[in-house]
């Protein structure tokens, strides 16, 4: 169990401390809004000697992700956090690295993509990573940004899965805002829950030596590809047991998805990110204006939890989702509503989906928003609508 | 470490038995790119860690399942060589520090790319990675364009040199432009080591490359990498053409040792530069006129390197 101290942080500072907490190795990281005070923190941790680790300051997150994946090549447990535009400039290494299976863990203060340029809030940064085979949790609240990133650890070390982690959150809404957040007064709490790896086979060791990243011609490169299916396929049940294993030692439970209010709701509002404390303030508001809608958080977007999703989504009319981010020209815009449609379809389920899009570039979006979805939703069912013809883009002037 | 250390390779029977680059490779035959790794790993030694970027060297010796690498061997991207190294630095420095490997165990941790790895697409790690002071080598081979795609340009292919993007037309012919001074642009970052090589004068290479991984910082050996393929010679030539571009200056052999700086091939007799570019196909445009032109601007170069050392150490055109 271990003694736990509550202390206010933002998001970005608990990203901090979980990594100090991990007992990392090497940060490799750039600056970039609204990422940079997980980096600040983390150097103060080093010049206050309460982490021991090399960090590099690289000339761009490009560089950022190179060096980890050179030191994760080494043996090293390594972290790095960006947002973005960073983000973007990674997206050759994003593959590279879960191709070589390392287990870098990544921290994202998820933020717009220009042009044109904003620094705010959205999912377009992550959602835009999709098909990169990094494990991807969406933390909604600071809490959950430290316990999932010690997750992250043990769920990417383990040989079974040996995949990159990234561990999200809502730019400024969550990376600014401060939370009460209880952090291991002491490493060992955590590191006796994930300690540190022993070297595998896949270390660059001069009395062992390997070839890492070799050419991949037709007749190899498809097999390495079906392994990385099989590993993030693996990792569905190594995460339920790092998070059941998690709640057993430190009593915070956590899941794929988590669902509140669903007790007599046959409507659902799921959605992701920070915008999920939103989500159930409005549930806790409509019930006491007699409507009992339920609230569906996806906390892991990859690997998709089809049977933790189907398993609720089989009791429902209709399930609202609000995406954060836009697929543009998609069949269905919404990215998220997109992967929730072939779940209903995967089980022929009749359940309606009504997909909505809101919040880009971190446009307020309230309690009074999300009830107003709820009774547009509403009106659709009764027109018979099982599927929006298209994402419907929540409070844009057209 | 203020001067220059004894040379070590004197002599062809001081370079080490040991072969770390295994034969098999898919090189090009004549391909000097093989002679210049080959030679570096006897240098390094078995505890290295290479770092390579895409390029010829790359994709010619790690064909799955095969390699050509007795060390441990990473290849990640084209312009990252140098950040991937910096990171396998800075990891075996906090491992050792923290007592997880061998502190006493010395691992040398290099760099290899081609130009275009380095002066073009690799150049903003290269230099972030040489002012953050890691402590590792970078080997650049350059055979001036980018081979591996077919002979296109880059920023180290020299000027009037024919390339696939520099063809040779009715209008234009060649490339336009100098070739990018890399070495010197990597030396006003102040590091400890600079070098530029040549695999014809190969223990003066093995010698720099020794001397490149012995310093406390990053390093950097730039070696002249003669292609059969891009350059258009018979294959059996690479060598004798590498000895040309030193011998006709087109190419010079210095060092910059803790900012000592010294031309360590010298040349007493030079000879004139069409020695060098007529046995080249990717120069058969040039007239004699042009050539005299190319003579010129290495004449100013030869004068400028001899004013820096402060003595006749290239002399005069005499055949």
């Amino acid at each position: 169990m271990g003694e736990w101290v509550r202390i206010p942080l933002s998001s970005n500072y608990a990203a901090a401390y979980a990594a100090k907490d991990a007992d990392v190795d090497v940060v490799a990281a750039y600056p970039i809004t609204p990422q940079t005070t997980v980096v600040e923190k983390i150097a103060e941790f080093i010049a206050n000697g309460e982490l021991q680790a090399e960090m590099i300051h690289v000339e761009s997150e490009h560089s950022a992700l190179s060096a980890c994946i050179g030191a994760a090549s080494a043996g090293a447990r390594v972290f790095t956090a960006t947002s973005a535009q960073g983000l973007e400039l990674m997206h050759e290494l994003l593959y590279i690295a879960s191709g070589l299976r390392l287990p870098i863990v990544m921290s994202i203060a998820s933020r717009a993509l220009s042009a044109p340029i904003s620094i705010w809030g959205d999912y377009s940064d992550v959602m835009a990573t999709r098909d990169s085979s990094w494990i991807t949790i969406i933390a909604s609240s600071a809490q959950e940004v430290y316990d999932s990133i010690i997750q992250a650890y043990k769920v990417a070390e383990n040989p079974d899965v040996l995949l990159p982690v990234m561990v999200a959150y809502d730019g400024f809404l969550m990376s600014h805002t401060y939370e009460p957040v209880y952090v291991a007064k002491d490493r060992s709490t955590i590191l006796e829950f994930v300690p540190k790896r022993k070297p595998l086979w896949n270390i660059l060791d001069p009395d062992k030596p390997i070839t890492v990243g070799a050419v991949g011609n037709p007749d190899w490169y498809y097999e390495f590809k079906y392994q990385q299916v099989v590993a993030i396929e693996n990792s569905l049940n190594i995460l339920k047991q790092v998070f059941e294993e998690f709640g057993k030692r430190f009593e915070r439970n956590y899941s794929f998805i988590e669902t509140y209010n669903m007790d007599g709701s046959d409507i659902a509002i799921l959605t992701y990110g920070g915008l999920y404390g939103t989500v159930t303030e409005a549930v806790d508001i409509m019930k006491k204006r007699g409507l009992d809608v339920g609230a569906i958080k996806l906390r892991v977007f990859r690997p998709w939890p089809t049977e933790e999703l189907i398993r609720i989504l089989k009791n429902l009319k209709a399930v609202i989702v609000i995406d954060r981010a836009i697929s543009f020209g998609a069949a269905l815009e919404g990215p998220i509503a997109m992967e929730v449609l072939a779940t209903i379809s995967k089980k022929s389920l009749d359940t309606a989906l009504h997909s909505y899009i809101a919040s880009v570039g971190q446009r307020a979006v309230t309690e009074e928003d999300v009830m107003a979805m709820v009774e547009n939703s509403i009106d659709l069912l009764k027109k018979g609508v099982s599927l929006t013809e298209k994402s419907i883009y929540w409070g844009v002037r057209q | 470490m203020s001067s220059s250390p004894k040379l070590h390779y004197k002599t062809v029977f001081d370079i080490p038995k040991e072969e770390l680059f295994a034969p098999g490779h898919g090189l090009c035959a004549g391909c000097t790119a093989g002679t210049i790794v080959k030679l570096l790993l006897k240098v390094a030694g078995p505890n290295t860690v290479i770092v390579n970027a895409t390029g010829c060297v790359e994709v010619s010796t790690t064909t799955f399942p095969y390699t050509s690498w007795r060390v441990p061997y990473i290849h990640v991207a084209f312009e990252n060589a140098a950040a991937v190294a910096s990171g396998i630095e800075a990891a075996l420095k906090v491992l050792k520090a923290k007592g997880l490997i061998d502190p006493n165990k010395r691992v040398n941790v290099i760099a290899l790319a081609g130009d275009g790895g380095t002066a073009d697409i690799g150049f903003q790690a290269l230099s972030g990675t040489l002012e953050r002071g890691h402590k590792l080598m970078y080997v650049m081979y350059d055979n001036e364009a980018y081979m591996n795609t077919g002979i296109q340009r880059s920023g180290a292919t020299p000027q009037y040199a024919w390339t696939t993007t520099t063809p040779v037309g009715k209008v234009l012919r060649g490339k336009i432009q100098f070739k990018k001074p890399v070495a010197e642009i990597v030396a006003a970052h102040r590091i400890p080591y600079v070098a530029t090589a040549n695999p014809a004068h190969f223990l003066d290479m093995m010698n720099k490359f020794r001397r490149g991984l012995e310093v406390e910082g990053p390093s950097f050996i730039h070696v002249l990498q003669p292609c059969t393929t891009g350059w258009r010679f018979d294959p059996r030539l690479g060598i004798k053409i590498a000895r040309l571009a030193t011998e006709t200056a087109m190419w010079i052999n210095w060092e910059l040792d803790y900012g000592e700086f010294k031309v360590t091939v010298p040349v007493p007799k030079r000879k004139h530069v069409k020695h060098y570019i007529r046995l080249q196909g990717r120069f058969n445009h040039l007239t004699d006129r042009d050539i005299e032109e190319i003579q010129k601007m290495v004449d100013s170069e030869v004068e400028r390197i001899n004013k820096v050392v402060g003595k006749e150490i290239i002399g005069p055109v005499v055949e």
